[in-house]
């Protein structure tokens, strides 16, 4: 088994993955699904149903609204209670749609099955994705049809399928890779096939030894392309796209780049399996594995939820609180970079991979002293940027110098915060200046697009007067 | 003790080289701009669009600009300038800051705890705040710091009040403001709406108890003075003819008042 080198910097949590040992169970039927219809980056769907409609399972309630937008399907049969906003994980209303459960689960006809796959056409198969509302299911949750399209100009030749799960507690992705190994290969085939790429990498971090053994034992099957398992060392955040394409390939992602200008695609196991089902199933994608996991709960475990469920259901399906337990925090996603959440109401959505809680005597507050230049940032930064020196650049509103110390490239992993001994809150200044720079930027950008159209116009008109 | 001889001797000869390059290059202040800047509030805060007191003490001797520009300037010391200069002051009602935000802790609910960086515009990425209402005051007091004149007061229940006999009009706390809630109002207009909410009236009623809610009980009572705002169906004051103090009693939910009581 060969080892990989993993990428620069770091941290290593502790793991705490408590239930990697539990295997995916199926939750109840909810009488209630709050749907929000802006589960990806990019335009909310379109709704395309209204109150009182009825409504089956898999069938589809919003579309895109542009070009990077996605699909969304119902979670179950019932009719649509209301439309209006919920409260989403980042703390923003989401448009919604909530749709009451008849309890009879009817499903609406499924998608047809592309089961030649191998011989499809790749316009075909990424059809089917869109058609699936399939979106990246690590967290960030970009439209995977947006990804699949190669930018003109753009050649791939590497996919990479990210098994990483690197966020300390999240064991979601790991049970998947035990308990559905064949149909992850096969959405992984899928996806090669589409891309017509010949290098393909199943990165996985060396504490999921079972899933390694067991991926590498099932891929073996596997031909044309041949599939990689990369066993890479632990390392927090490998996960992120960039690290891992480092990590395996060696290539560096240039600095505002993306994957396809090092000639690579990073896929999510989850959304790999995903387009397994979407494809030889026809399955839309309106459930996911998400985990469900903390010290102040009975029983943390792993739940295959339709998108809709409320975090509340969620804890409730983990045996609820301890005796005597409180939770501190609630945390959408994982510990390093999810999101701490003040309502339980917020509903499961296709990026949710994991819900989390902390007893009160886990959370430590700090308060931001003075920067040291002990340089401990600099050691860990994945990005290999100078977060102390930002932060000072930052705190005195220098967003000039900030630009030019290249705080657009930071990927807000959290290491540097991790790792500081002044406690300084350094993700959040990282983050006030990325809001204030790519502001700057647009602004540039939309002033730039009106001068151009302006001289345009101009040059149009001289055109016309020239002609008569 | 020779140490102390040398440094000291150092010591007076650079001063005397100093003195006698200063006498040789120097070149002489204008008197009238020194006199102009001595006139001027020394705070710096660029309000009149010069860059600080000394650039519009500048651009007033060189007669490019005209006197009354500065917000800051106490009243007796324009007239000390003008009658220096000879020109008209340039006529300019007098403004001050108002926070059109009501809500601190006794009337705006919570629905989170912030720790994160005490700055309001590092909050304000945070989901909005910790506020129920997700258009008023943080009360972490980026207005207050930025104030060159220190009339921005956070006051114990965590919203920012601005005290007006302080208030110079610059405008540097407008633009900070995140939630942009700070307006510059003529300072003759007594009593504002201090509540910048858009939603519905009961929704906002539900987050603050001291919200607009646009009943209109202001507007019948005054109609000449106030008017409700169509977009945002809150009650706004007519500041060309501001109403009077005695109108505030009117407003059930005490949304408009004076800043401080």
């Amino acid at each position: 088994m060969s080892k990989f080198f993993h990428f620069y910097g770091g941290v290593h949590p502790n793991e705490s993955k408590i239930s990697s040992g539990v295997p995916i169970a199926e939750p109840p039927l909810y009488p209630l699904y709050t749907v929000p219809l802006s589960m990806h980056i990019g335009a909310p769907a379109k709704a395309l149903v209204s109150v009182g409609d009825k409504v089956l399972k898999g069938q589809r309630i919003g579309e895109p609204a542009s070009f990077v937008s996605s699909n969304i399907h119902s979670p179950t049969s019932g009719k649509i209670k209301s439309m209006g906003t919920c409260l989403g994980p980042m703390g923003n209303q989401l448009p919604c749609v909530v749709i009451e459960s008849d309890g009879e689960d009817k499903e609406a006809e499924p998608l047809p099955p592309i089961l030649n796959w191998r011989d499809s056409d790749p316009q075909t198969l990424r059809n089917r994705v869109a058609e699936a509302g399939i979106v990246g299911m690590g967290g960030a949750s970009f439209p995977t049809p947006v990804k699949l399209s190669v930018p003109p100009g753009k050649m791939i030749d590497t996919l990479i399928i990210n098994g990483v799960e690197c966020e300390p507690c999240l064991t979601a992705d790991h049970r998947l890779m035990l308990e559905a190994p064949k149909m992850i290969l096969d959405g992984v085939s899928i996806v090669a096939n589409l891309l017509q790429v010949k290098n393909v990498f199943i990165g996985i971090e060396d504490n999921k030894p079972d899933a390694i053994a067991l991926l590498t034992k099932e891929a073996a099957s596997y031909s044309n392309p041949e599939i990689h398992i990369a066993p890479l060392h632990v390392r927090y955040p490998q996960g992120a796209e960039k690290q891992l394409i480092y990590a395996i390939t060696k290539r560096q992602v240039p600095s505002g780049g993306l994957p396809a200008d090092v000639h690579c695609v990073v896929q999510n196991i989850g959304s790999s399996f995903a387009i397994a089902e979407a494809v030889i199933k026809g399955k839309p994608l309106y459930e996911r594995v998400t985990t469900v996991t903390g010290t102040p709960l009975v029983a943390p475990g792993n739940w295959r939820f339709r998108v809709g469920t409320s975090y509340a259901e969620a804890i409730k399906l983990a045996g609820g609180l301890k005796e005597g337990a409180q939770i501190g925090k609630l945390i959408s996603g994982g510990p390093m970079m999810g999101f701490a959440v003040y309502s339980q109401e917020i509903p499961v959505m296709k990026n949710t991979s994991g819900i989390l809680l902390m007893s009160p005597d886990e959370i430590h507050q700090y308060t931001s002293k003075s920067c040291l230049r002990c340089g401990r940032c600099n050691d860990v930064c994945p990005m290999q940027l100078m977060p102390g020196i930002l932060s000072v650049q930052i705190e005195n509103e220098r967003f000039d110098d900030a630009q030019n110390w290249h705080v657009m490239d930071c990927i807000e992993c959290g290491c540097c915060a991790y790792t500081c001994p002044a406690g300084r809150p350094l993700v959040q200044h990282m983050r006030r200046a990325k809001a204030e720079v790519g502001a700057k930027l647009r602004a540039a950008k939309a002033a730039a697009d009106a001068a151009k159209a302006a001289a345009d116009a101009a040059k149009a008109a001289a055109d016309g007067k020239n002609a008569k | 003790m020779s140490t102390l001889l040398i440094i000291v001797i150092v010591g007076l000869l650079t001063g005397i080289a100093i003195a006698i390059v200063s006498r040789l290059f120097g070149t002489a202040a204008d008197p009238m701009e020194e006199n102009l800047k001595a006139l001027l509030p020394g705070a710096n805060c660029g309000g009149c669009g010069f860059a600080g007191c000394s650039g519009y003490a500048k651009a007033l001797a060189e007669g490019t600009a005209k006197p009354g520009l500065c917000a800051a300037q106490k009243a007796e010391d324009l007239e000390k300038m003008v009658a220096m200069l000879g020109v008209a002051a340039e006529a300019k009602e007098p403004l001050v800051a108002v926070v059109m935000c009501n809500g601190d802790d006794i009337n705006a609910s919570r629905q989170a705890q912030y720790n994160g960086i005490n700055d309001c515009r590092n909050a304000a990425i945070v989901a909005g705040g910790a506020k129920t209402c997700v258009f008023g005051c943080l009360g972490l007091g980026s207005c207050a710091r930025v104030c060159p004149f220190g009339a921005i007061e956070i006051t114990e229940h965590h919203i920012a009040v601005v005290h007006r006999e302080l208030c110079r009009g610059c405008g540097r706390c407008v633009q900070v403001c995140p939630k942009k809630l700070i307006r510059l109002v003529p300072k003759s207009a007594e009593v504002n709406v201090l509540c910048s909410n858009p939603m519905k009236g009961p929704a906002k009623f539900k987050a603050c108890k001291a919200a607009c809610i646009g009943c209109g009980k202001c507007v019948r009572e005054a109609p000449d003075n106030m008017h409700i705002d169509t977009g945002t169906s809150l009650a706004k004051v007519n500041y060309e003819n501001p109403p009077s103090e005695a109108l505030a009693n009117v407003c059930p939910t005490h949304a408009l008042r004076k800043q401080i009581d």
